[in-house]
């Protein structure tokens, strides 16, 4: 049977009188890759921004691993298992790269297993490891998703959010975190991946959901959207 | 690398004491002028309210301009407790300046859970208002002297309030040396770097905010001691916003985040309307200048090359001098 290990139903968010979500269903299992796809202002950042505890809900519920996350604060979600990669390429810029990696450890303790979590990400990343040193604001901004990337795989997460970690990369870049992507979806990480490069998005994706105006329009399996017509004609340019 | 930690560490030990040590030989025998000798002791306390301040502006990043509340608490309980209790002069200023400093640390604590939701113009208005807020109230509770405050607070000689004040002020610089070279003080600079990306490392940016505004405010509230103390009355007129923006004016000027400056700037901005005395009428009005200029200059990127330059000759100067001695040994 398939048992979520996050899901979310009716959720509804306001920003004052603007309603952002007007309850919005999905749900992620366990070793899956979900995408959430659809243009801008379609929601996407506020499901994940929700999920992560940053915004309240107005209504409907969020269960993750047995816990409802619209009661647990957000510096706490990231002891649970959850890691959140920020749109936007938030990275401590004023930091130097190796910083920045432990402070995506910020919850853990163990030293010896800190250790071994950095240099999973510098096998996953290993044009970080050319720059332990830098400060991190100077990294291009392909360097800088892939920090804000393997900063949160230093929680050592079982799930991670990733917002559009596309967005304003050159093609190659883009072929080069979507691997890495796949790599740590093999390696065990469930991915719920937030997307407007939809074709990218729906290749790696085992299922995908897709968002209008705070509404889920559409959704199932990555390969069968990939093949819709309306799908192909509103996200995928064709 | 430890070693070269403690020769420094060495190195402030001593020129701390050197300091010291010739501050007070001038009091002693009087070389210094009178008006110089109180002006040390003004000098003290508002080192630390500036280095206290720095903490809220510059490390955290948030905008406060009711610092003077905090400085308000510490100085009435402090200076109540003192002017009750009959005890003899100096543990009474030792327990004085505790009970200001946590009374201030209570309200500091208490008002960083009520504005935790506030960020930047917002968290600067409430906290104007609330430093009027605090100095009304103390004109109302019974027992503080309503708009004539404490008077008849026991008093130091120069020499002592120099010596207390140099004391608390060494104490503070440790403490805030100490906190944001700590894991705290890089969480802090985290959370200014980045709040989002703060969060989502698993940060609890409130817990800091609290923690920082408490710590800050301890600090602020000891000042208000050694004020009380120096001053031997406190009244509501003494807390009035224009002391909030003046700690500020020294913050800003001395650099966001440097302790170094704080320090600087406060004994500049003390000593020199007290120097120039005619110029005291237009203090606003050259701090107003100070401001623009500094915050002109800072954003010039002509200026910061310039700075950089400096800096280096600078190093490079210290470099051969180094260089010449270890040649001669
Ligand atoms: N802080 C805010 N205050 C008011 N409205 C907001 C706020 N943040 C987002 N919105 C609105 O909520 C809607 C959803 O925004 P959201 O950021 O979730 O979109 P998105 O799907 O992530 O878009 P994009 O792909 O452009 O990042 C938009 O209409 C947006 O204008
Ligand atoms: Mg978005």
């Amino acid at each position: 049977m398939f048992t979520p290990l996050l899901q979310v139903e009716n959720l509804e968010v306001n920003y004052g009188v603007i309603r952002a979500l007007k309850g919005v269903s999905f749900e992620v299992g366990t070793g899956e890759v979900v995408a959430l796809i659809g243009a801008n202002g379609a929601g996407k950042t506020t499901i994940l921004h929700t999920v992560t505890g940053l915004l309240p809900a107005k209504s409907g519920s969020i269960v993750y691993d047995g816990h409802d996350l619209l009661k647990t604060p957000a510096h706490k979600i990231v002891s649970m298992g959850m890691a959140h990669v920020p749109e936007g390429r938030r990275i401590f810029g004023a930091l130097t790269v190796y910083e920045n990696i432990i402070l995506g450890a910020y919850t853990r303790r163990d030293k010896k297993e800190i250790e071994e979590s950095i240099e999973l990400v510098y096998t996953h990343f290993p044009r970080l490891k050319e720059r332990t040193k830098q400060i991190a604001g100077t990294l291009s901004g392909g360097e800088q998703q892939m920090l804000a990337m393997g900063r949160a795989l230093m929680s050592k997460p079982k799930i991670i959010l990733m917002d559009e970690p596309s967005m304003g990369l050159s093609p190659l870049y883009v072929s080069e975190i979507f691997s890495i992507i796949e790599e740590i979806s093999k390696s065990g990480t469930t991915v719920l991946l937030v997307e407007q490069n939809a074709k990218k998005a729906l290749s790696i994706a085992d299922r995908a959901y897709v968002l209008e105006t705070g509404t889920v329009v559409l959704s199932g399996d990555a390969d069968d959207l990939m093949h819709n017509d309306s799908v192909r004609r509103a996200y995928l340019g064709e | 690398m430890k070693i070269k930690f403690n020769r420094k560490m060495i190195g402030s030990v001593i020129a701390a004491i050197a300091i010291y040590a010739v501050i007070a030989i001038l009091i002693l025998t009087g070389i210094l002028p009178r008006s110089m000798q109180s002006l040390v002791v003004k000098i003290s306390y508002y080192v630390v309210l500036a280095l206290s301040l720095n903490l809220i502006v510059g490390f955290l990043g948030d905008l406060s301009l009711g610092h003077a509340a905090f400085y308000a608490v510490g100085a009435y309980a402090g200076c109540a407790f003192a002017l009750y209790s009959g005890l003899p002069l100096i543990p009474n200023f030792i327990i004085s300046l505790l009970i200001g400093g946590i009374s201030a640390a209570i309200i500091g604590f208490l008002i960083s859970c009520a504005i935790l939701k506030l960020r930047g113009d917002y968290l600067a208005i409430v906290t104007l208002a609330f430093g009027e807020f605090i100095r009304s109230i103390v004109k109302i509770i019974p027992g503080l002297g309503g708009t004539k405050g404490l008077t008849g607070v026991p008093s130091f000689d120069r020499f002592e309030g120099f010596t207390f004040g140099y004391a608390v002020v060494i104490i503070v610089i440790i403490i805030l040396c100490n906190f944001t070279n700590s894991r705290h003080g890089r969480t802090i600079t985290a959370i200014r770097d980045n709040a989002i990306a703060a969060e989502s490392v698993g940060i609890n940016i409130k817990r800091y905010k609290v923690l920082v505004f408490t710590v800050s405010s301890f600090m602020a509230g000891m000042a208000g001691v050694l004020f009380g103390f120096y001053k031997t009355s406190v009244e509501p007129a003494d807390f009035t916003y224009n002391v909030s923006i003046e700690v500020l004016v020294m913050v800003v000027l001395g650099g966001m985040g440097s302790l170094k400056g704080s320090v600087i700037a406060a004994i500049i901005i003390v000593a020199l309307p007290e120097l120039l005395r005619e110029a005291a009428a237009y203090r606003m009005l050259i701090y107003a200048i100070a401001l623009i200029t500094m915050m002109m200059l800072n954003s010039s990127p002509k200026f910061a090359a310039l700075k950089a330059k400096a800096l280096d000759r600078l190093y490079s100067v210290r470099e051969s001098i180094t260089a010449v001695f270890k040649r001669a040994k």
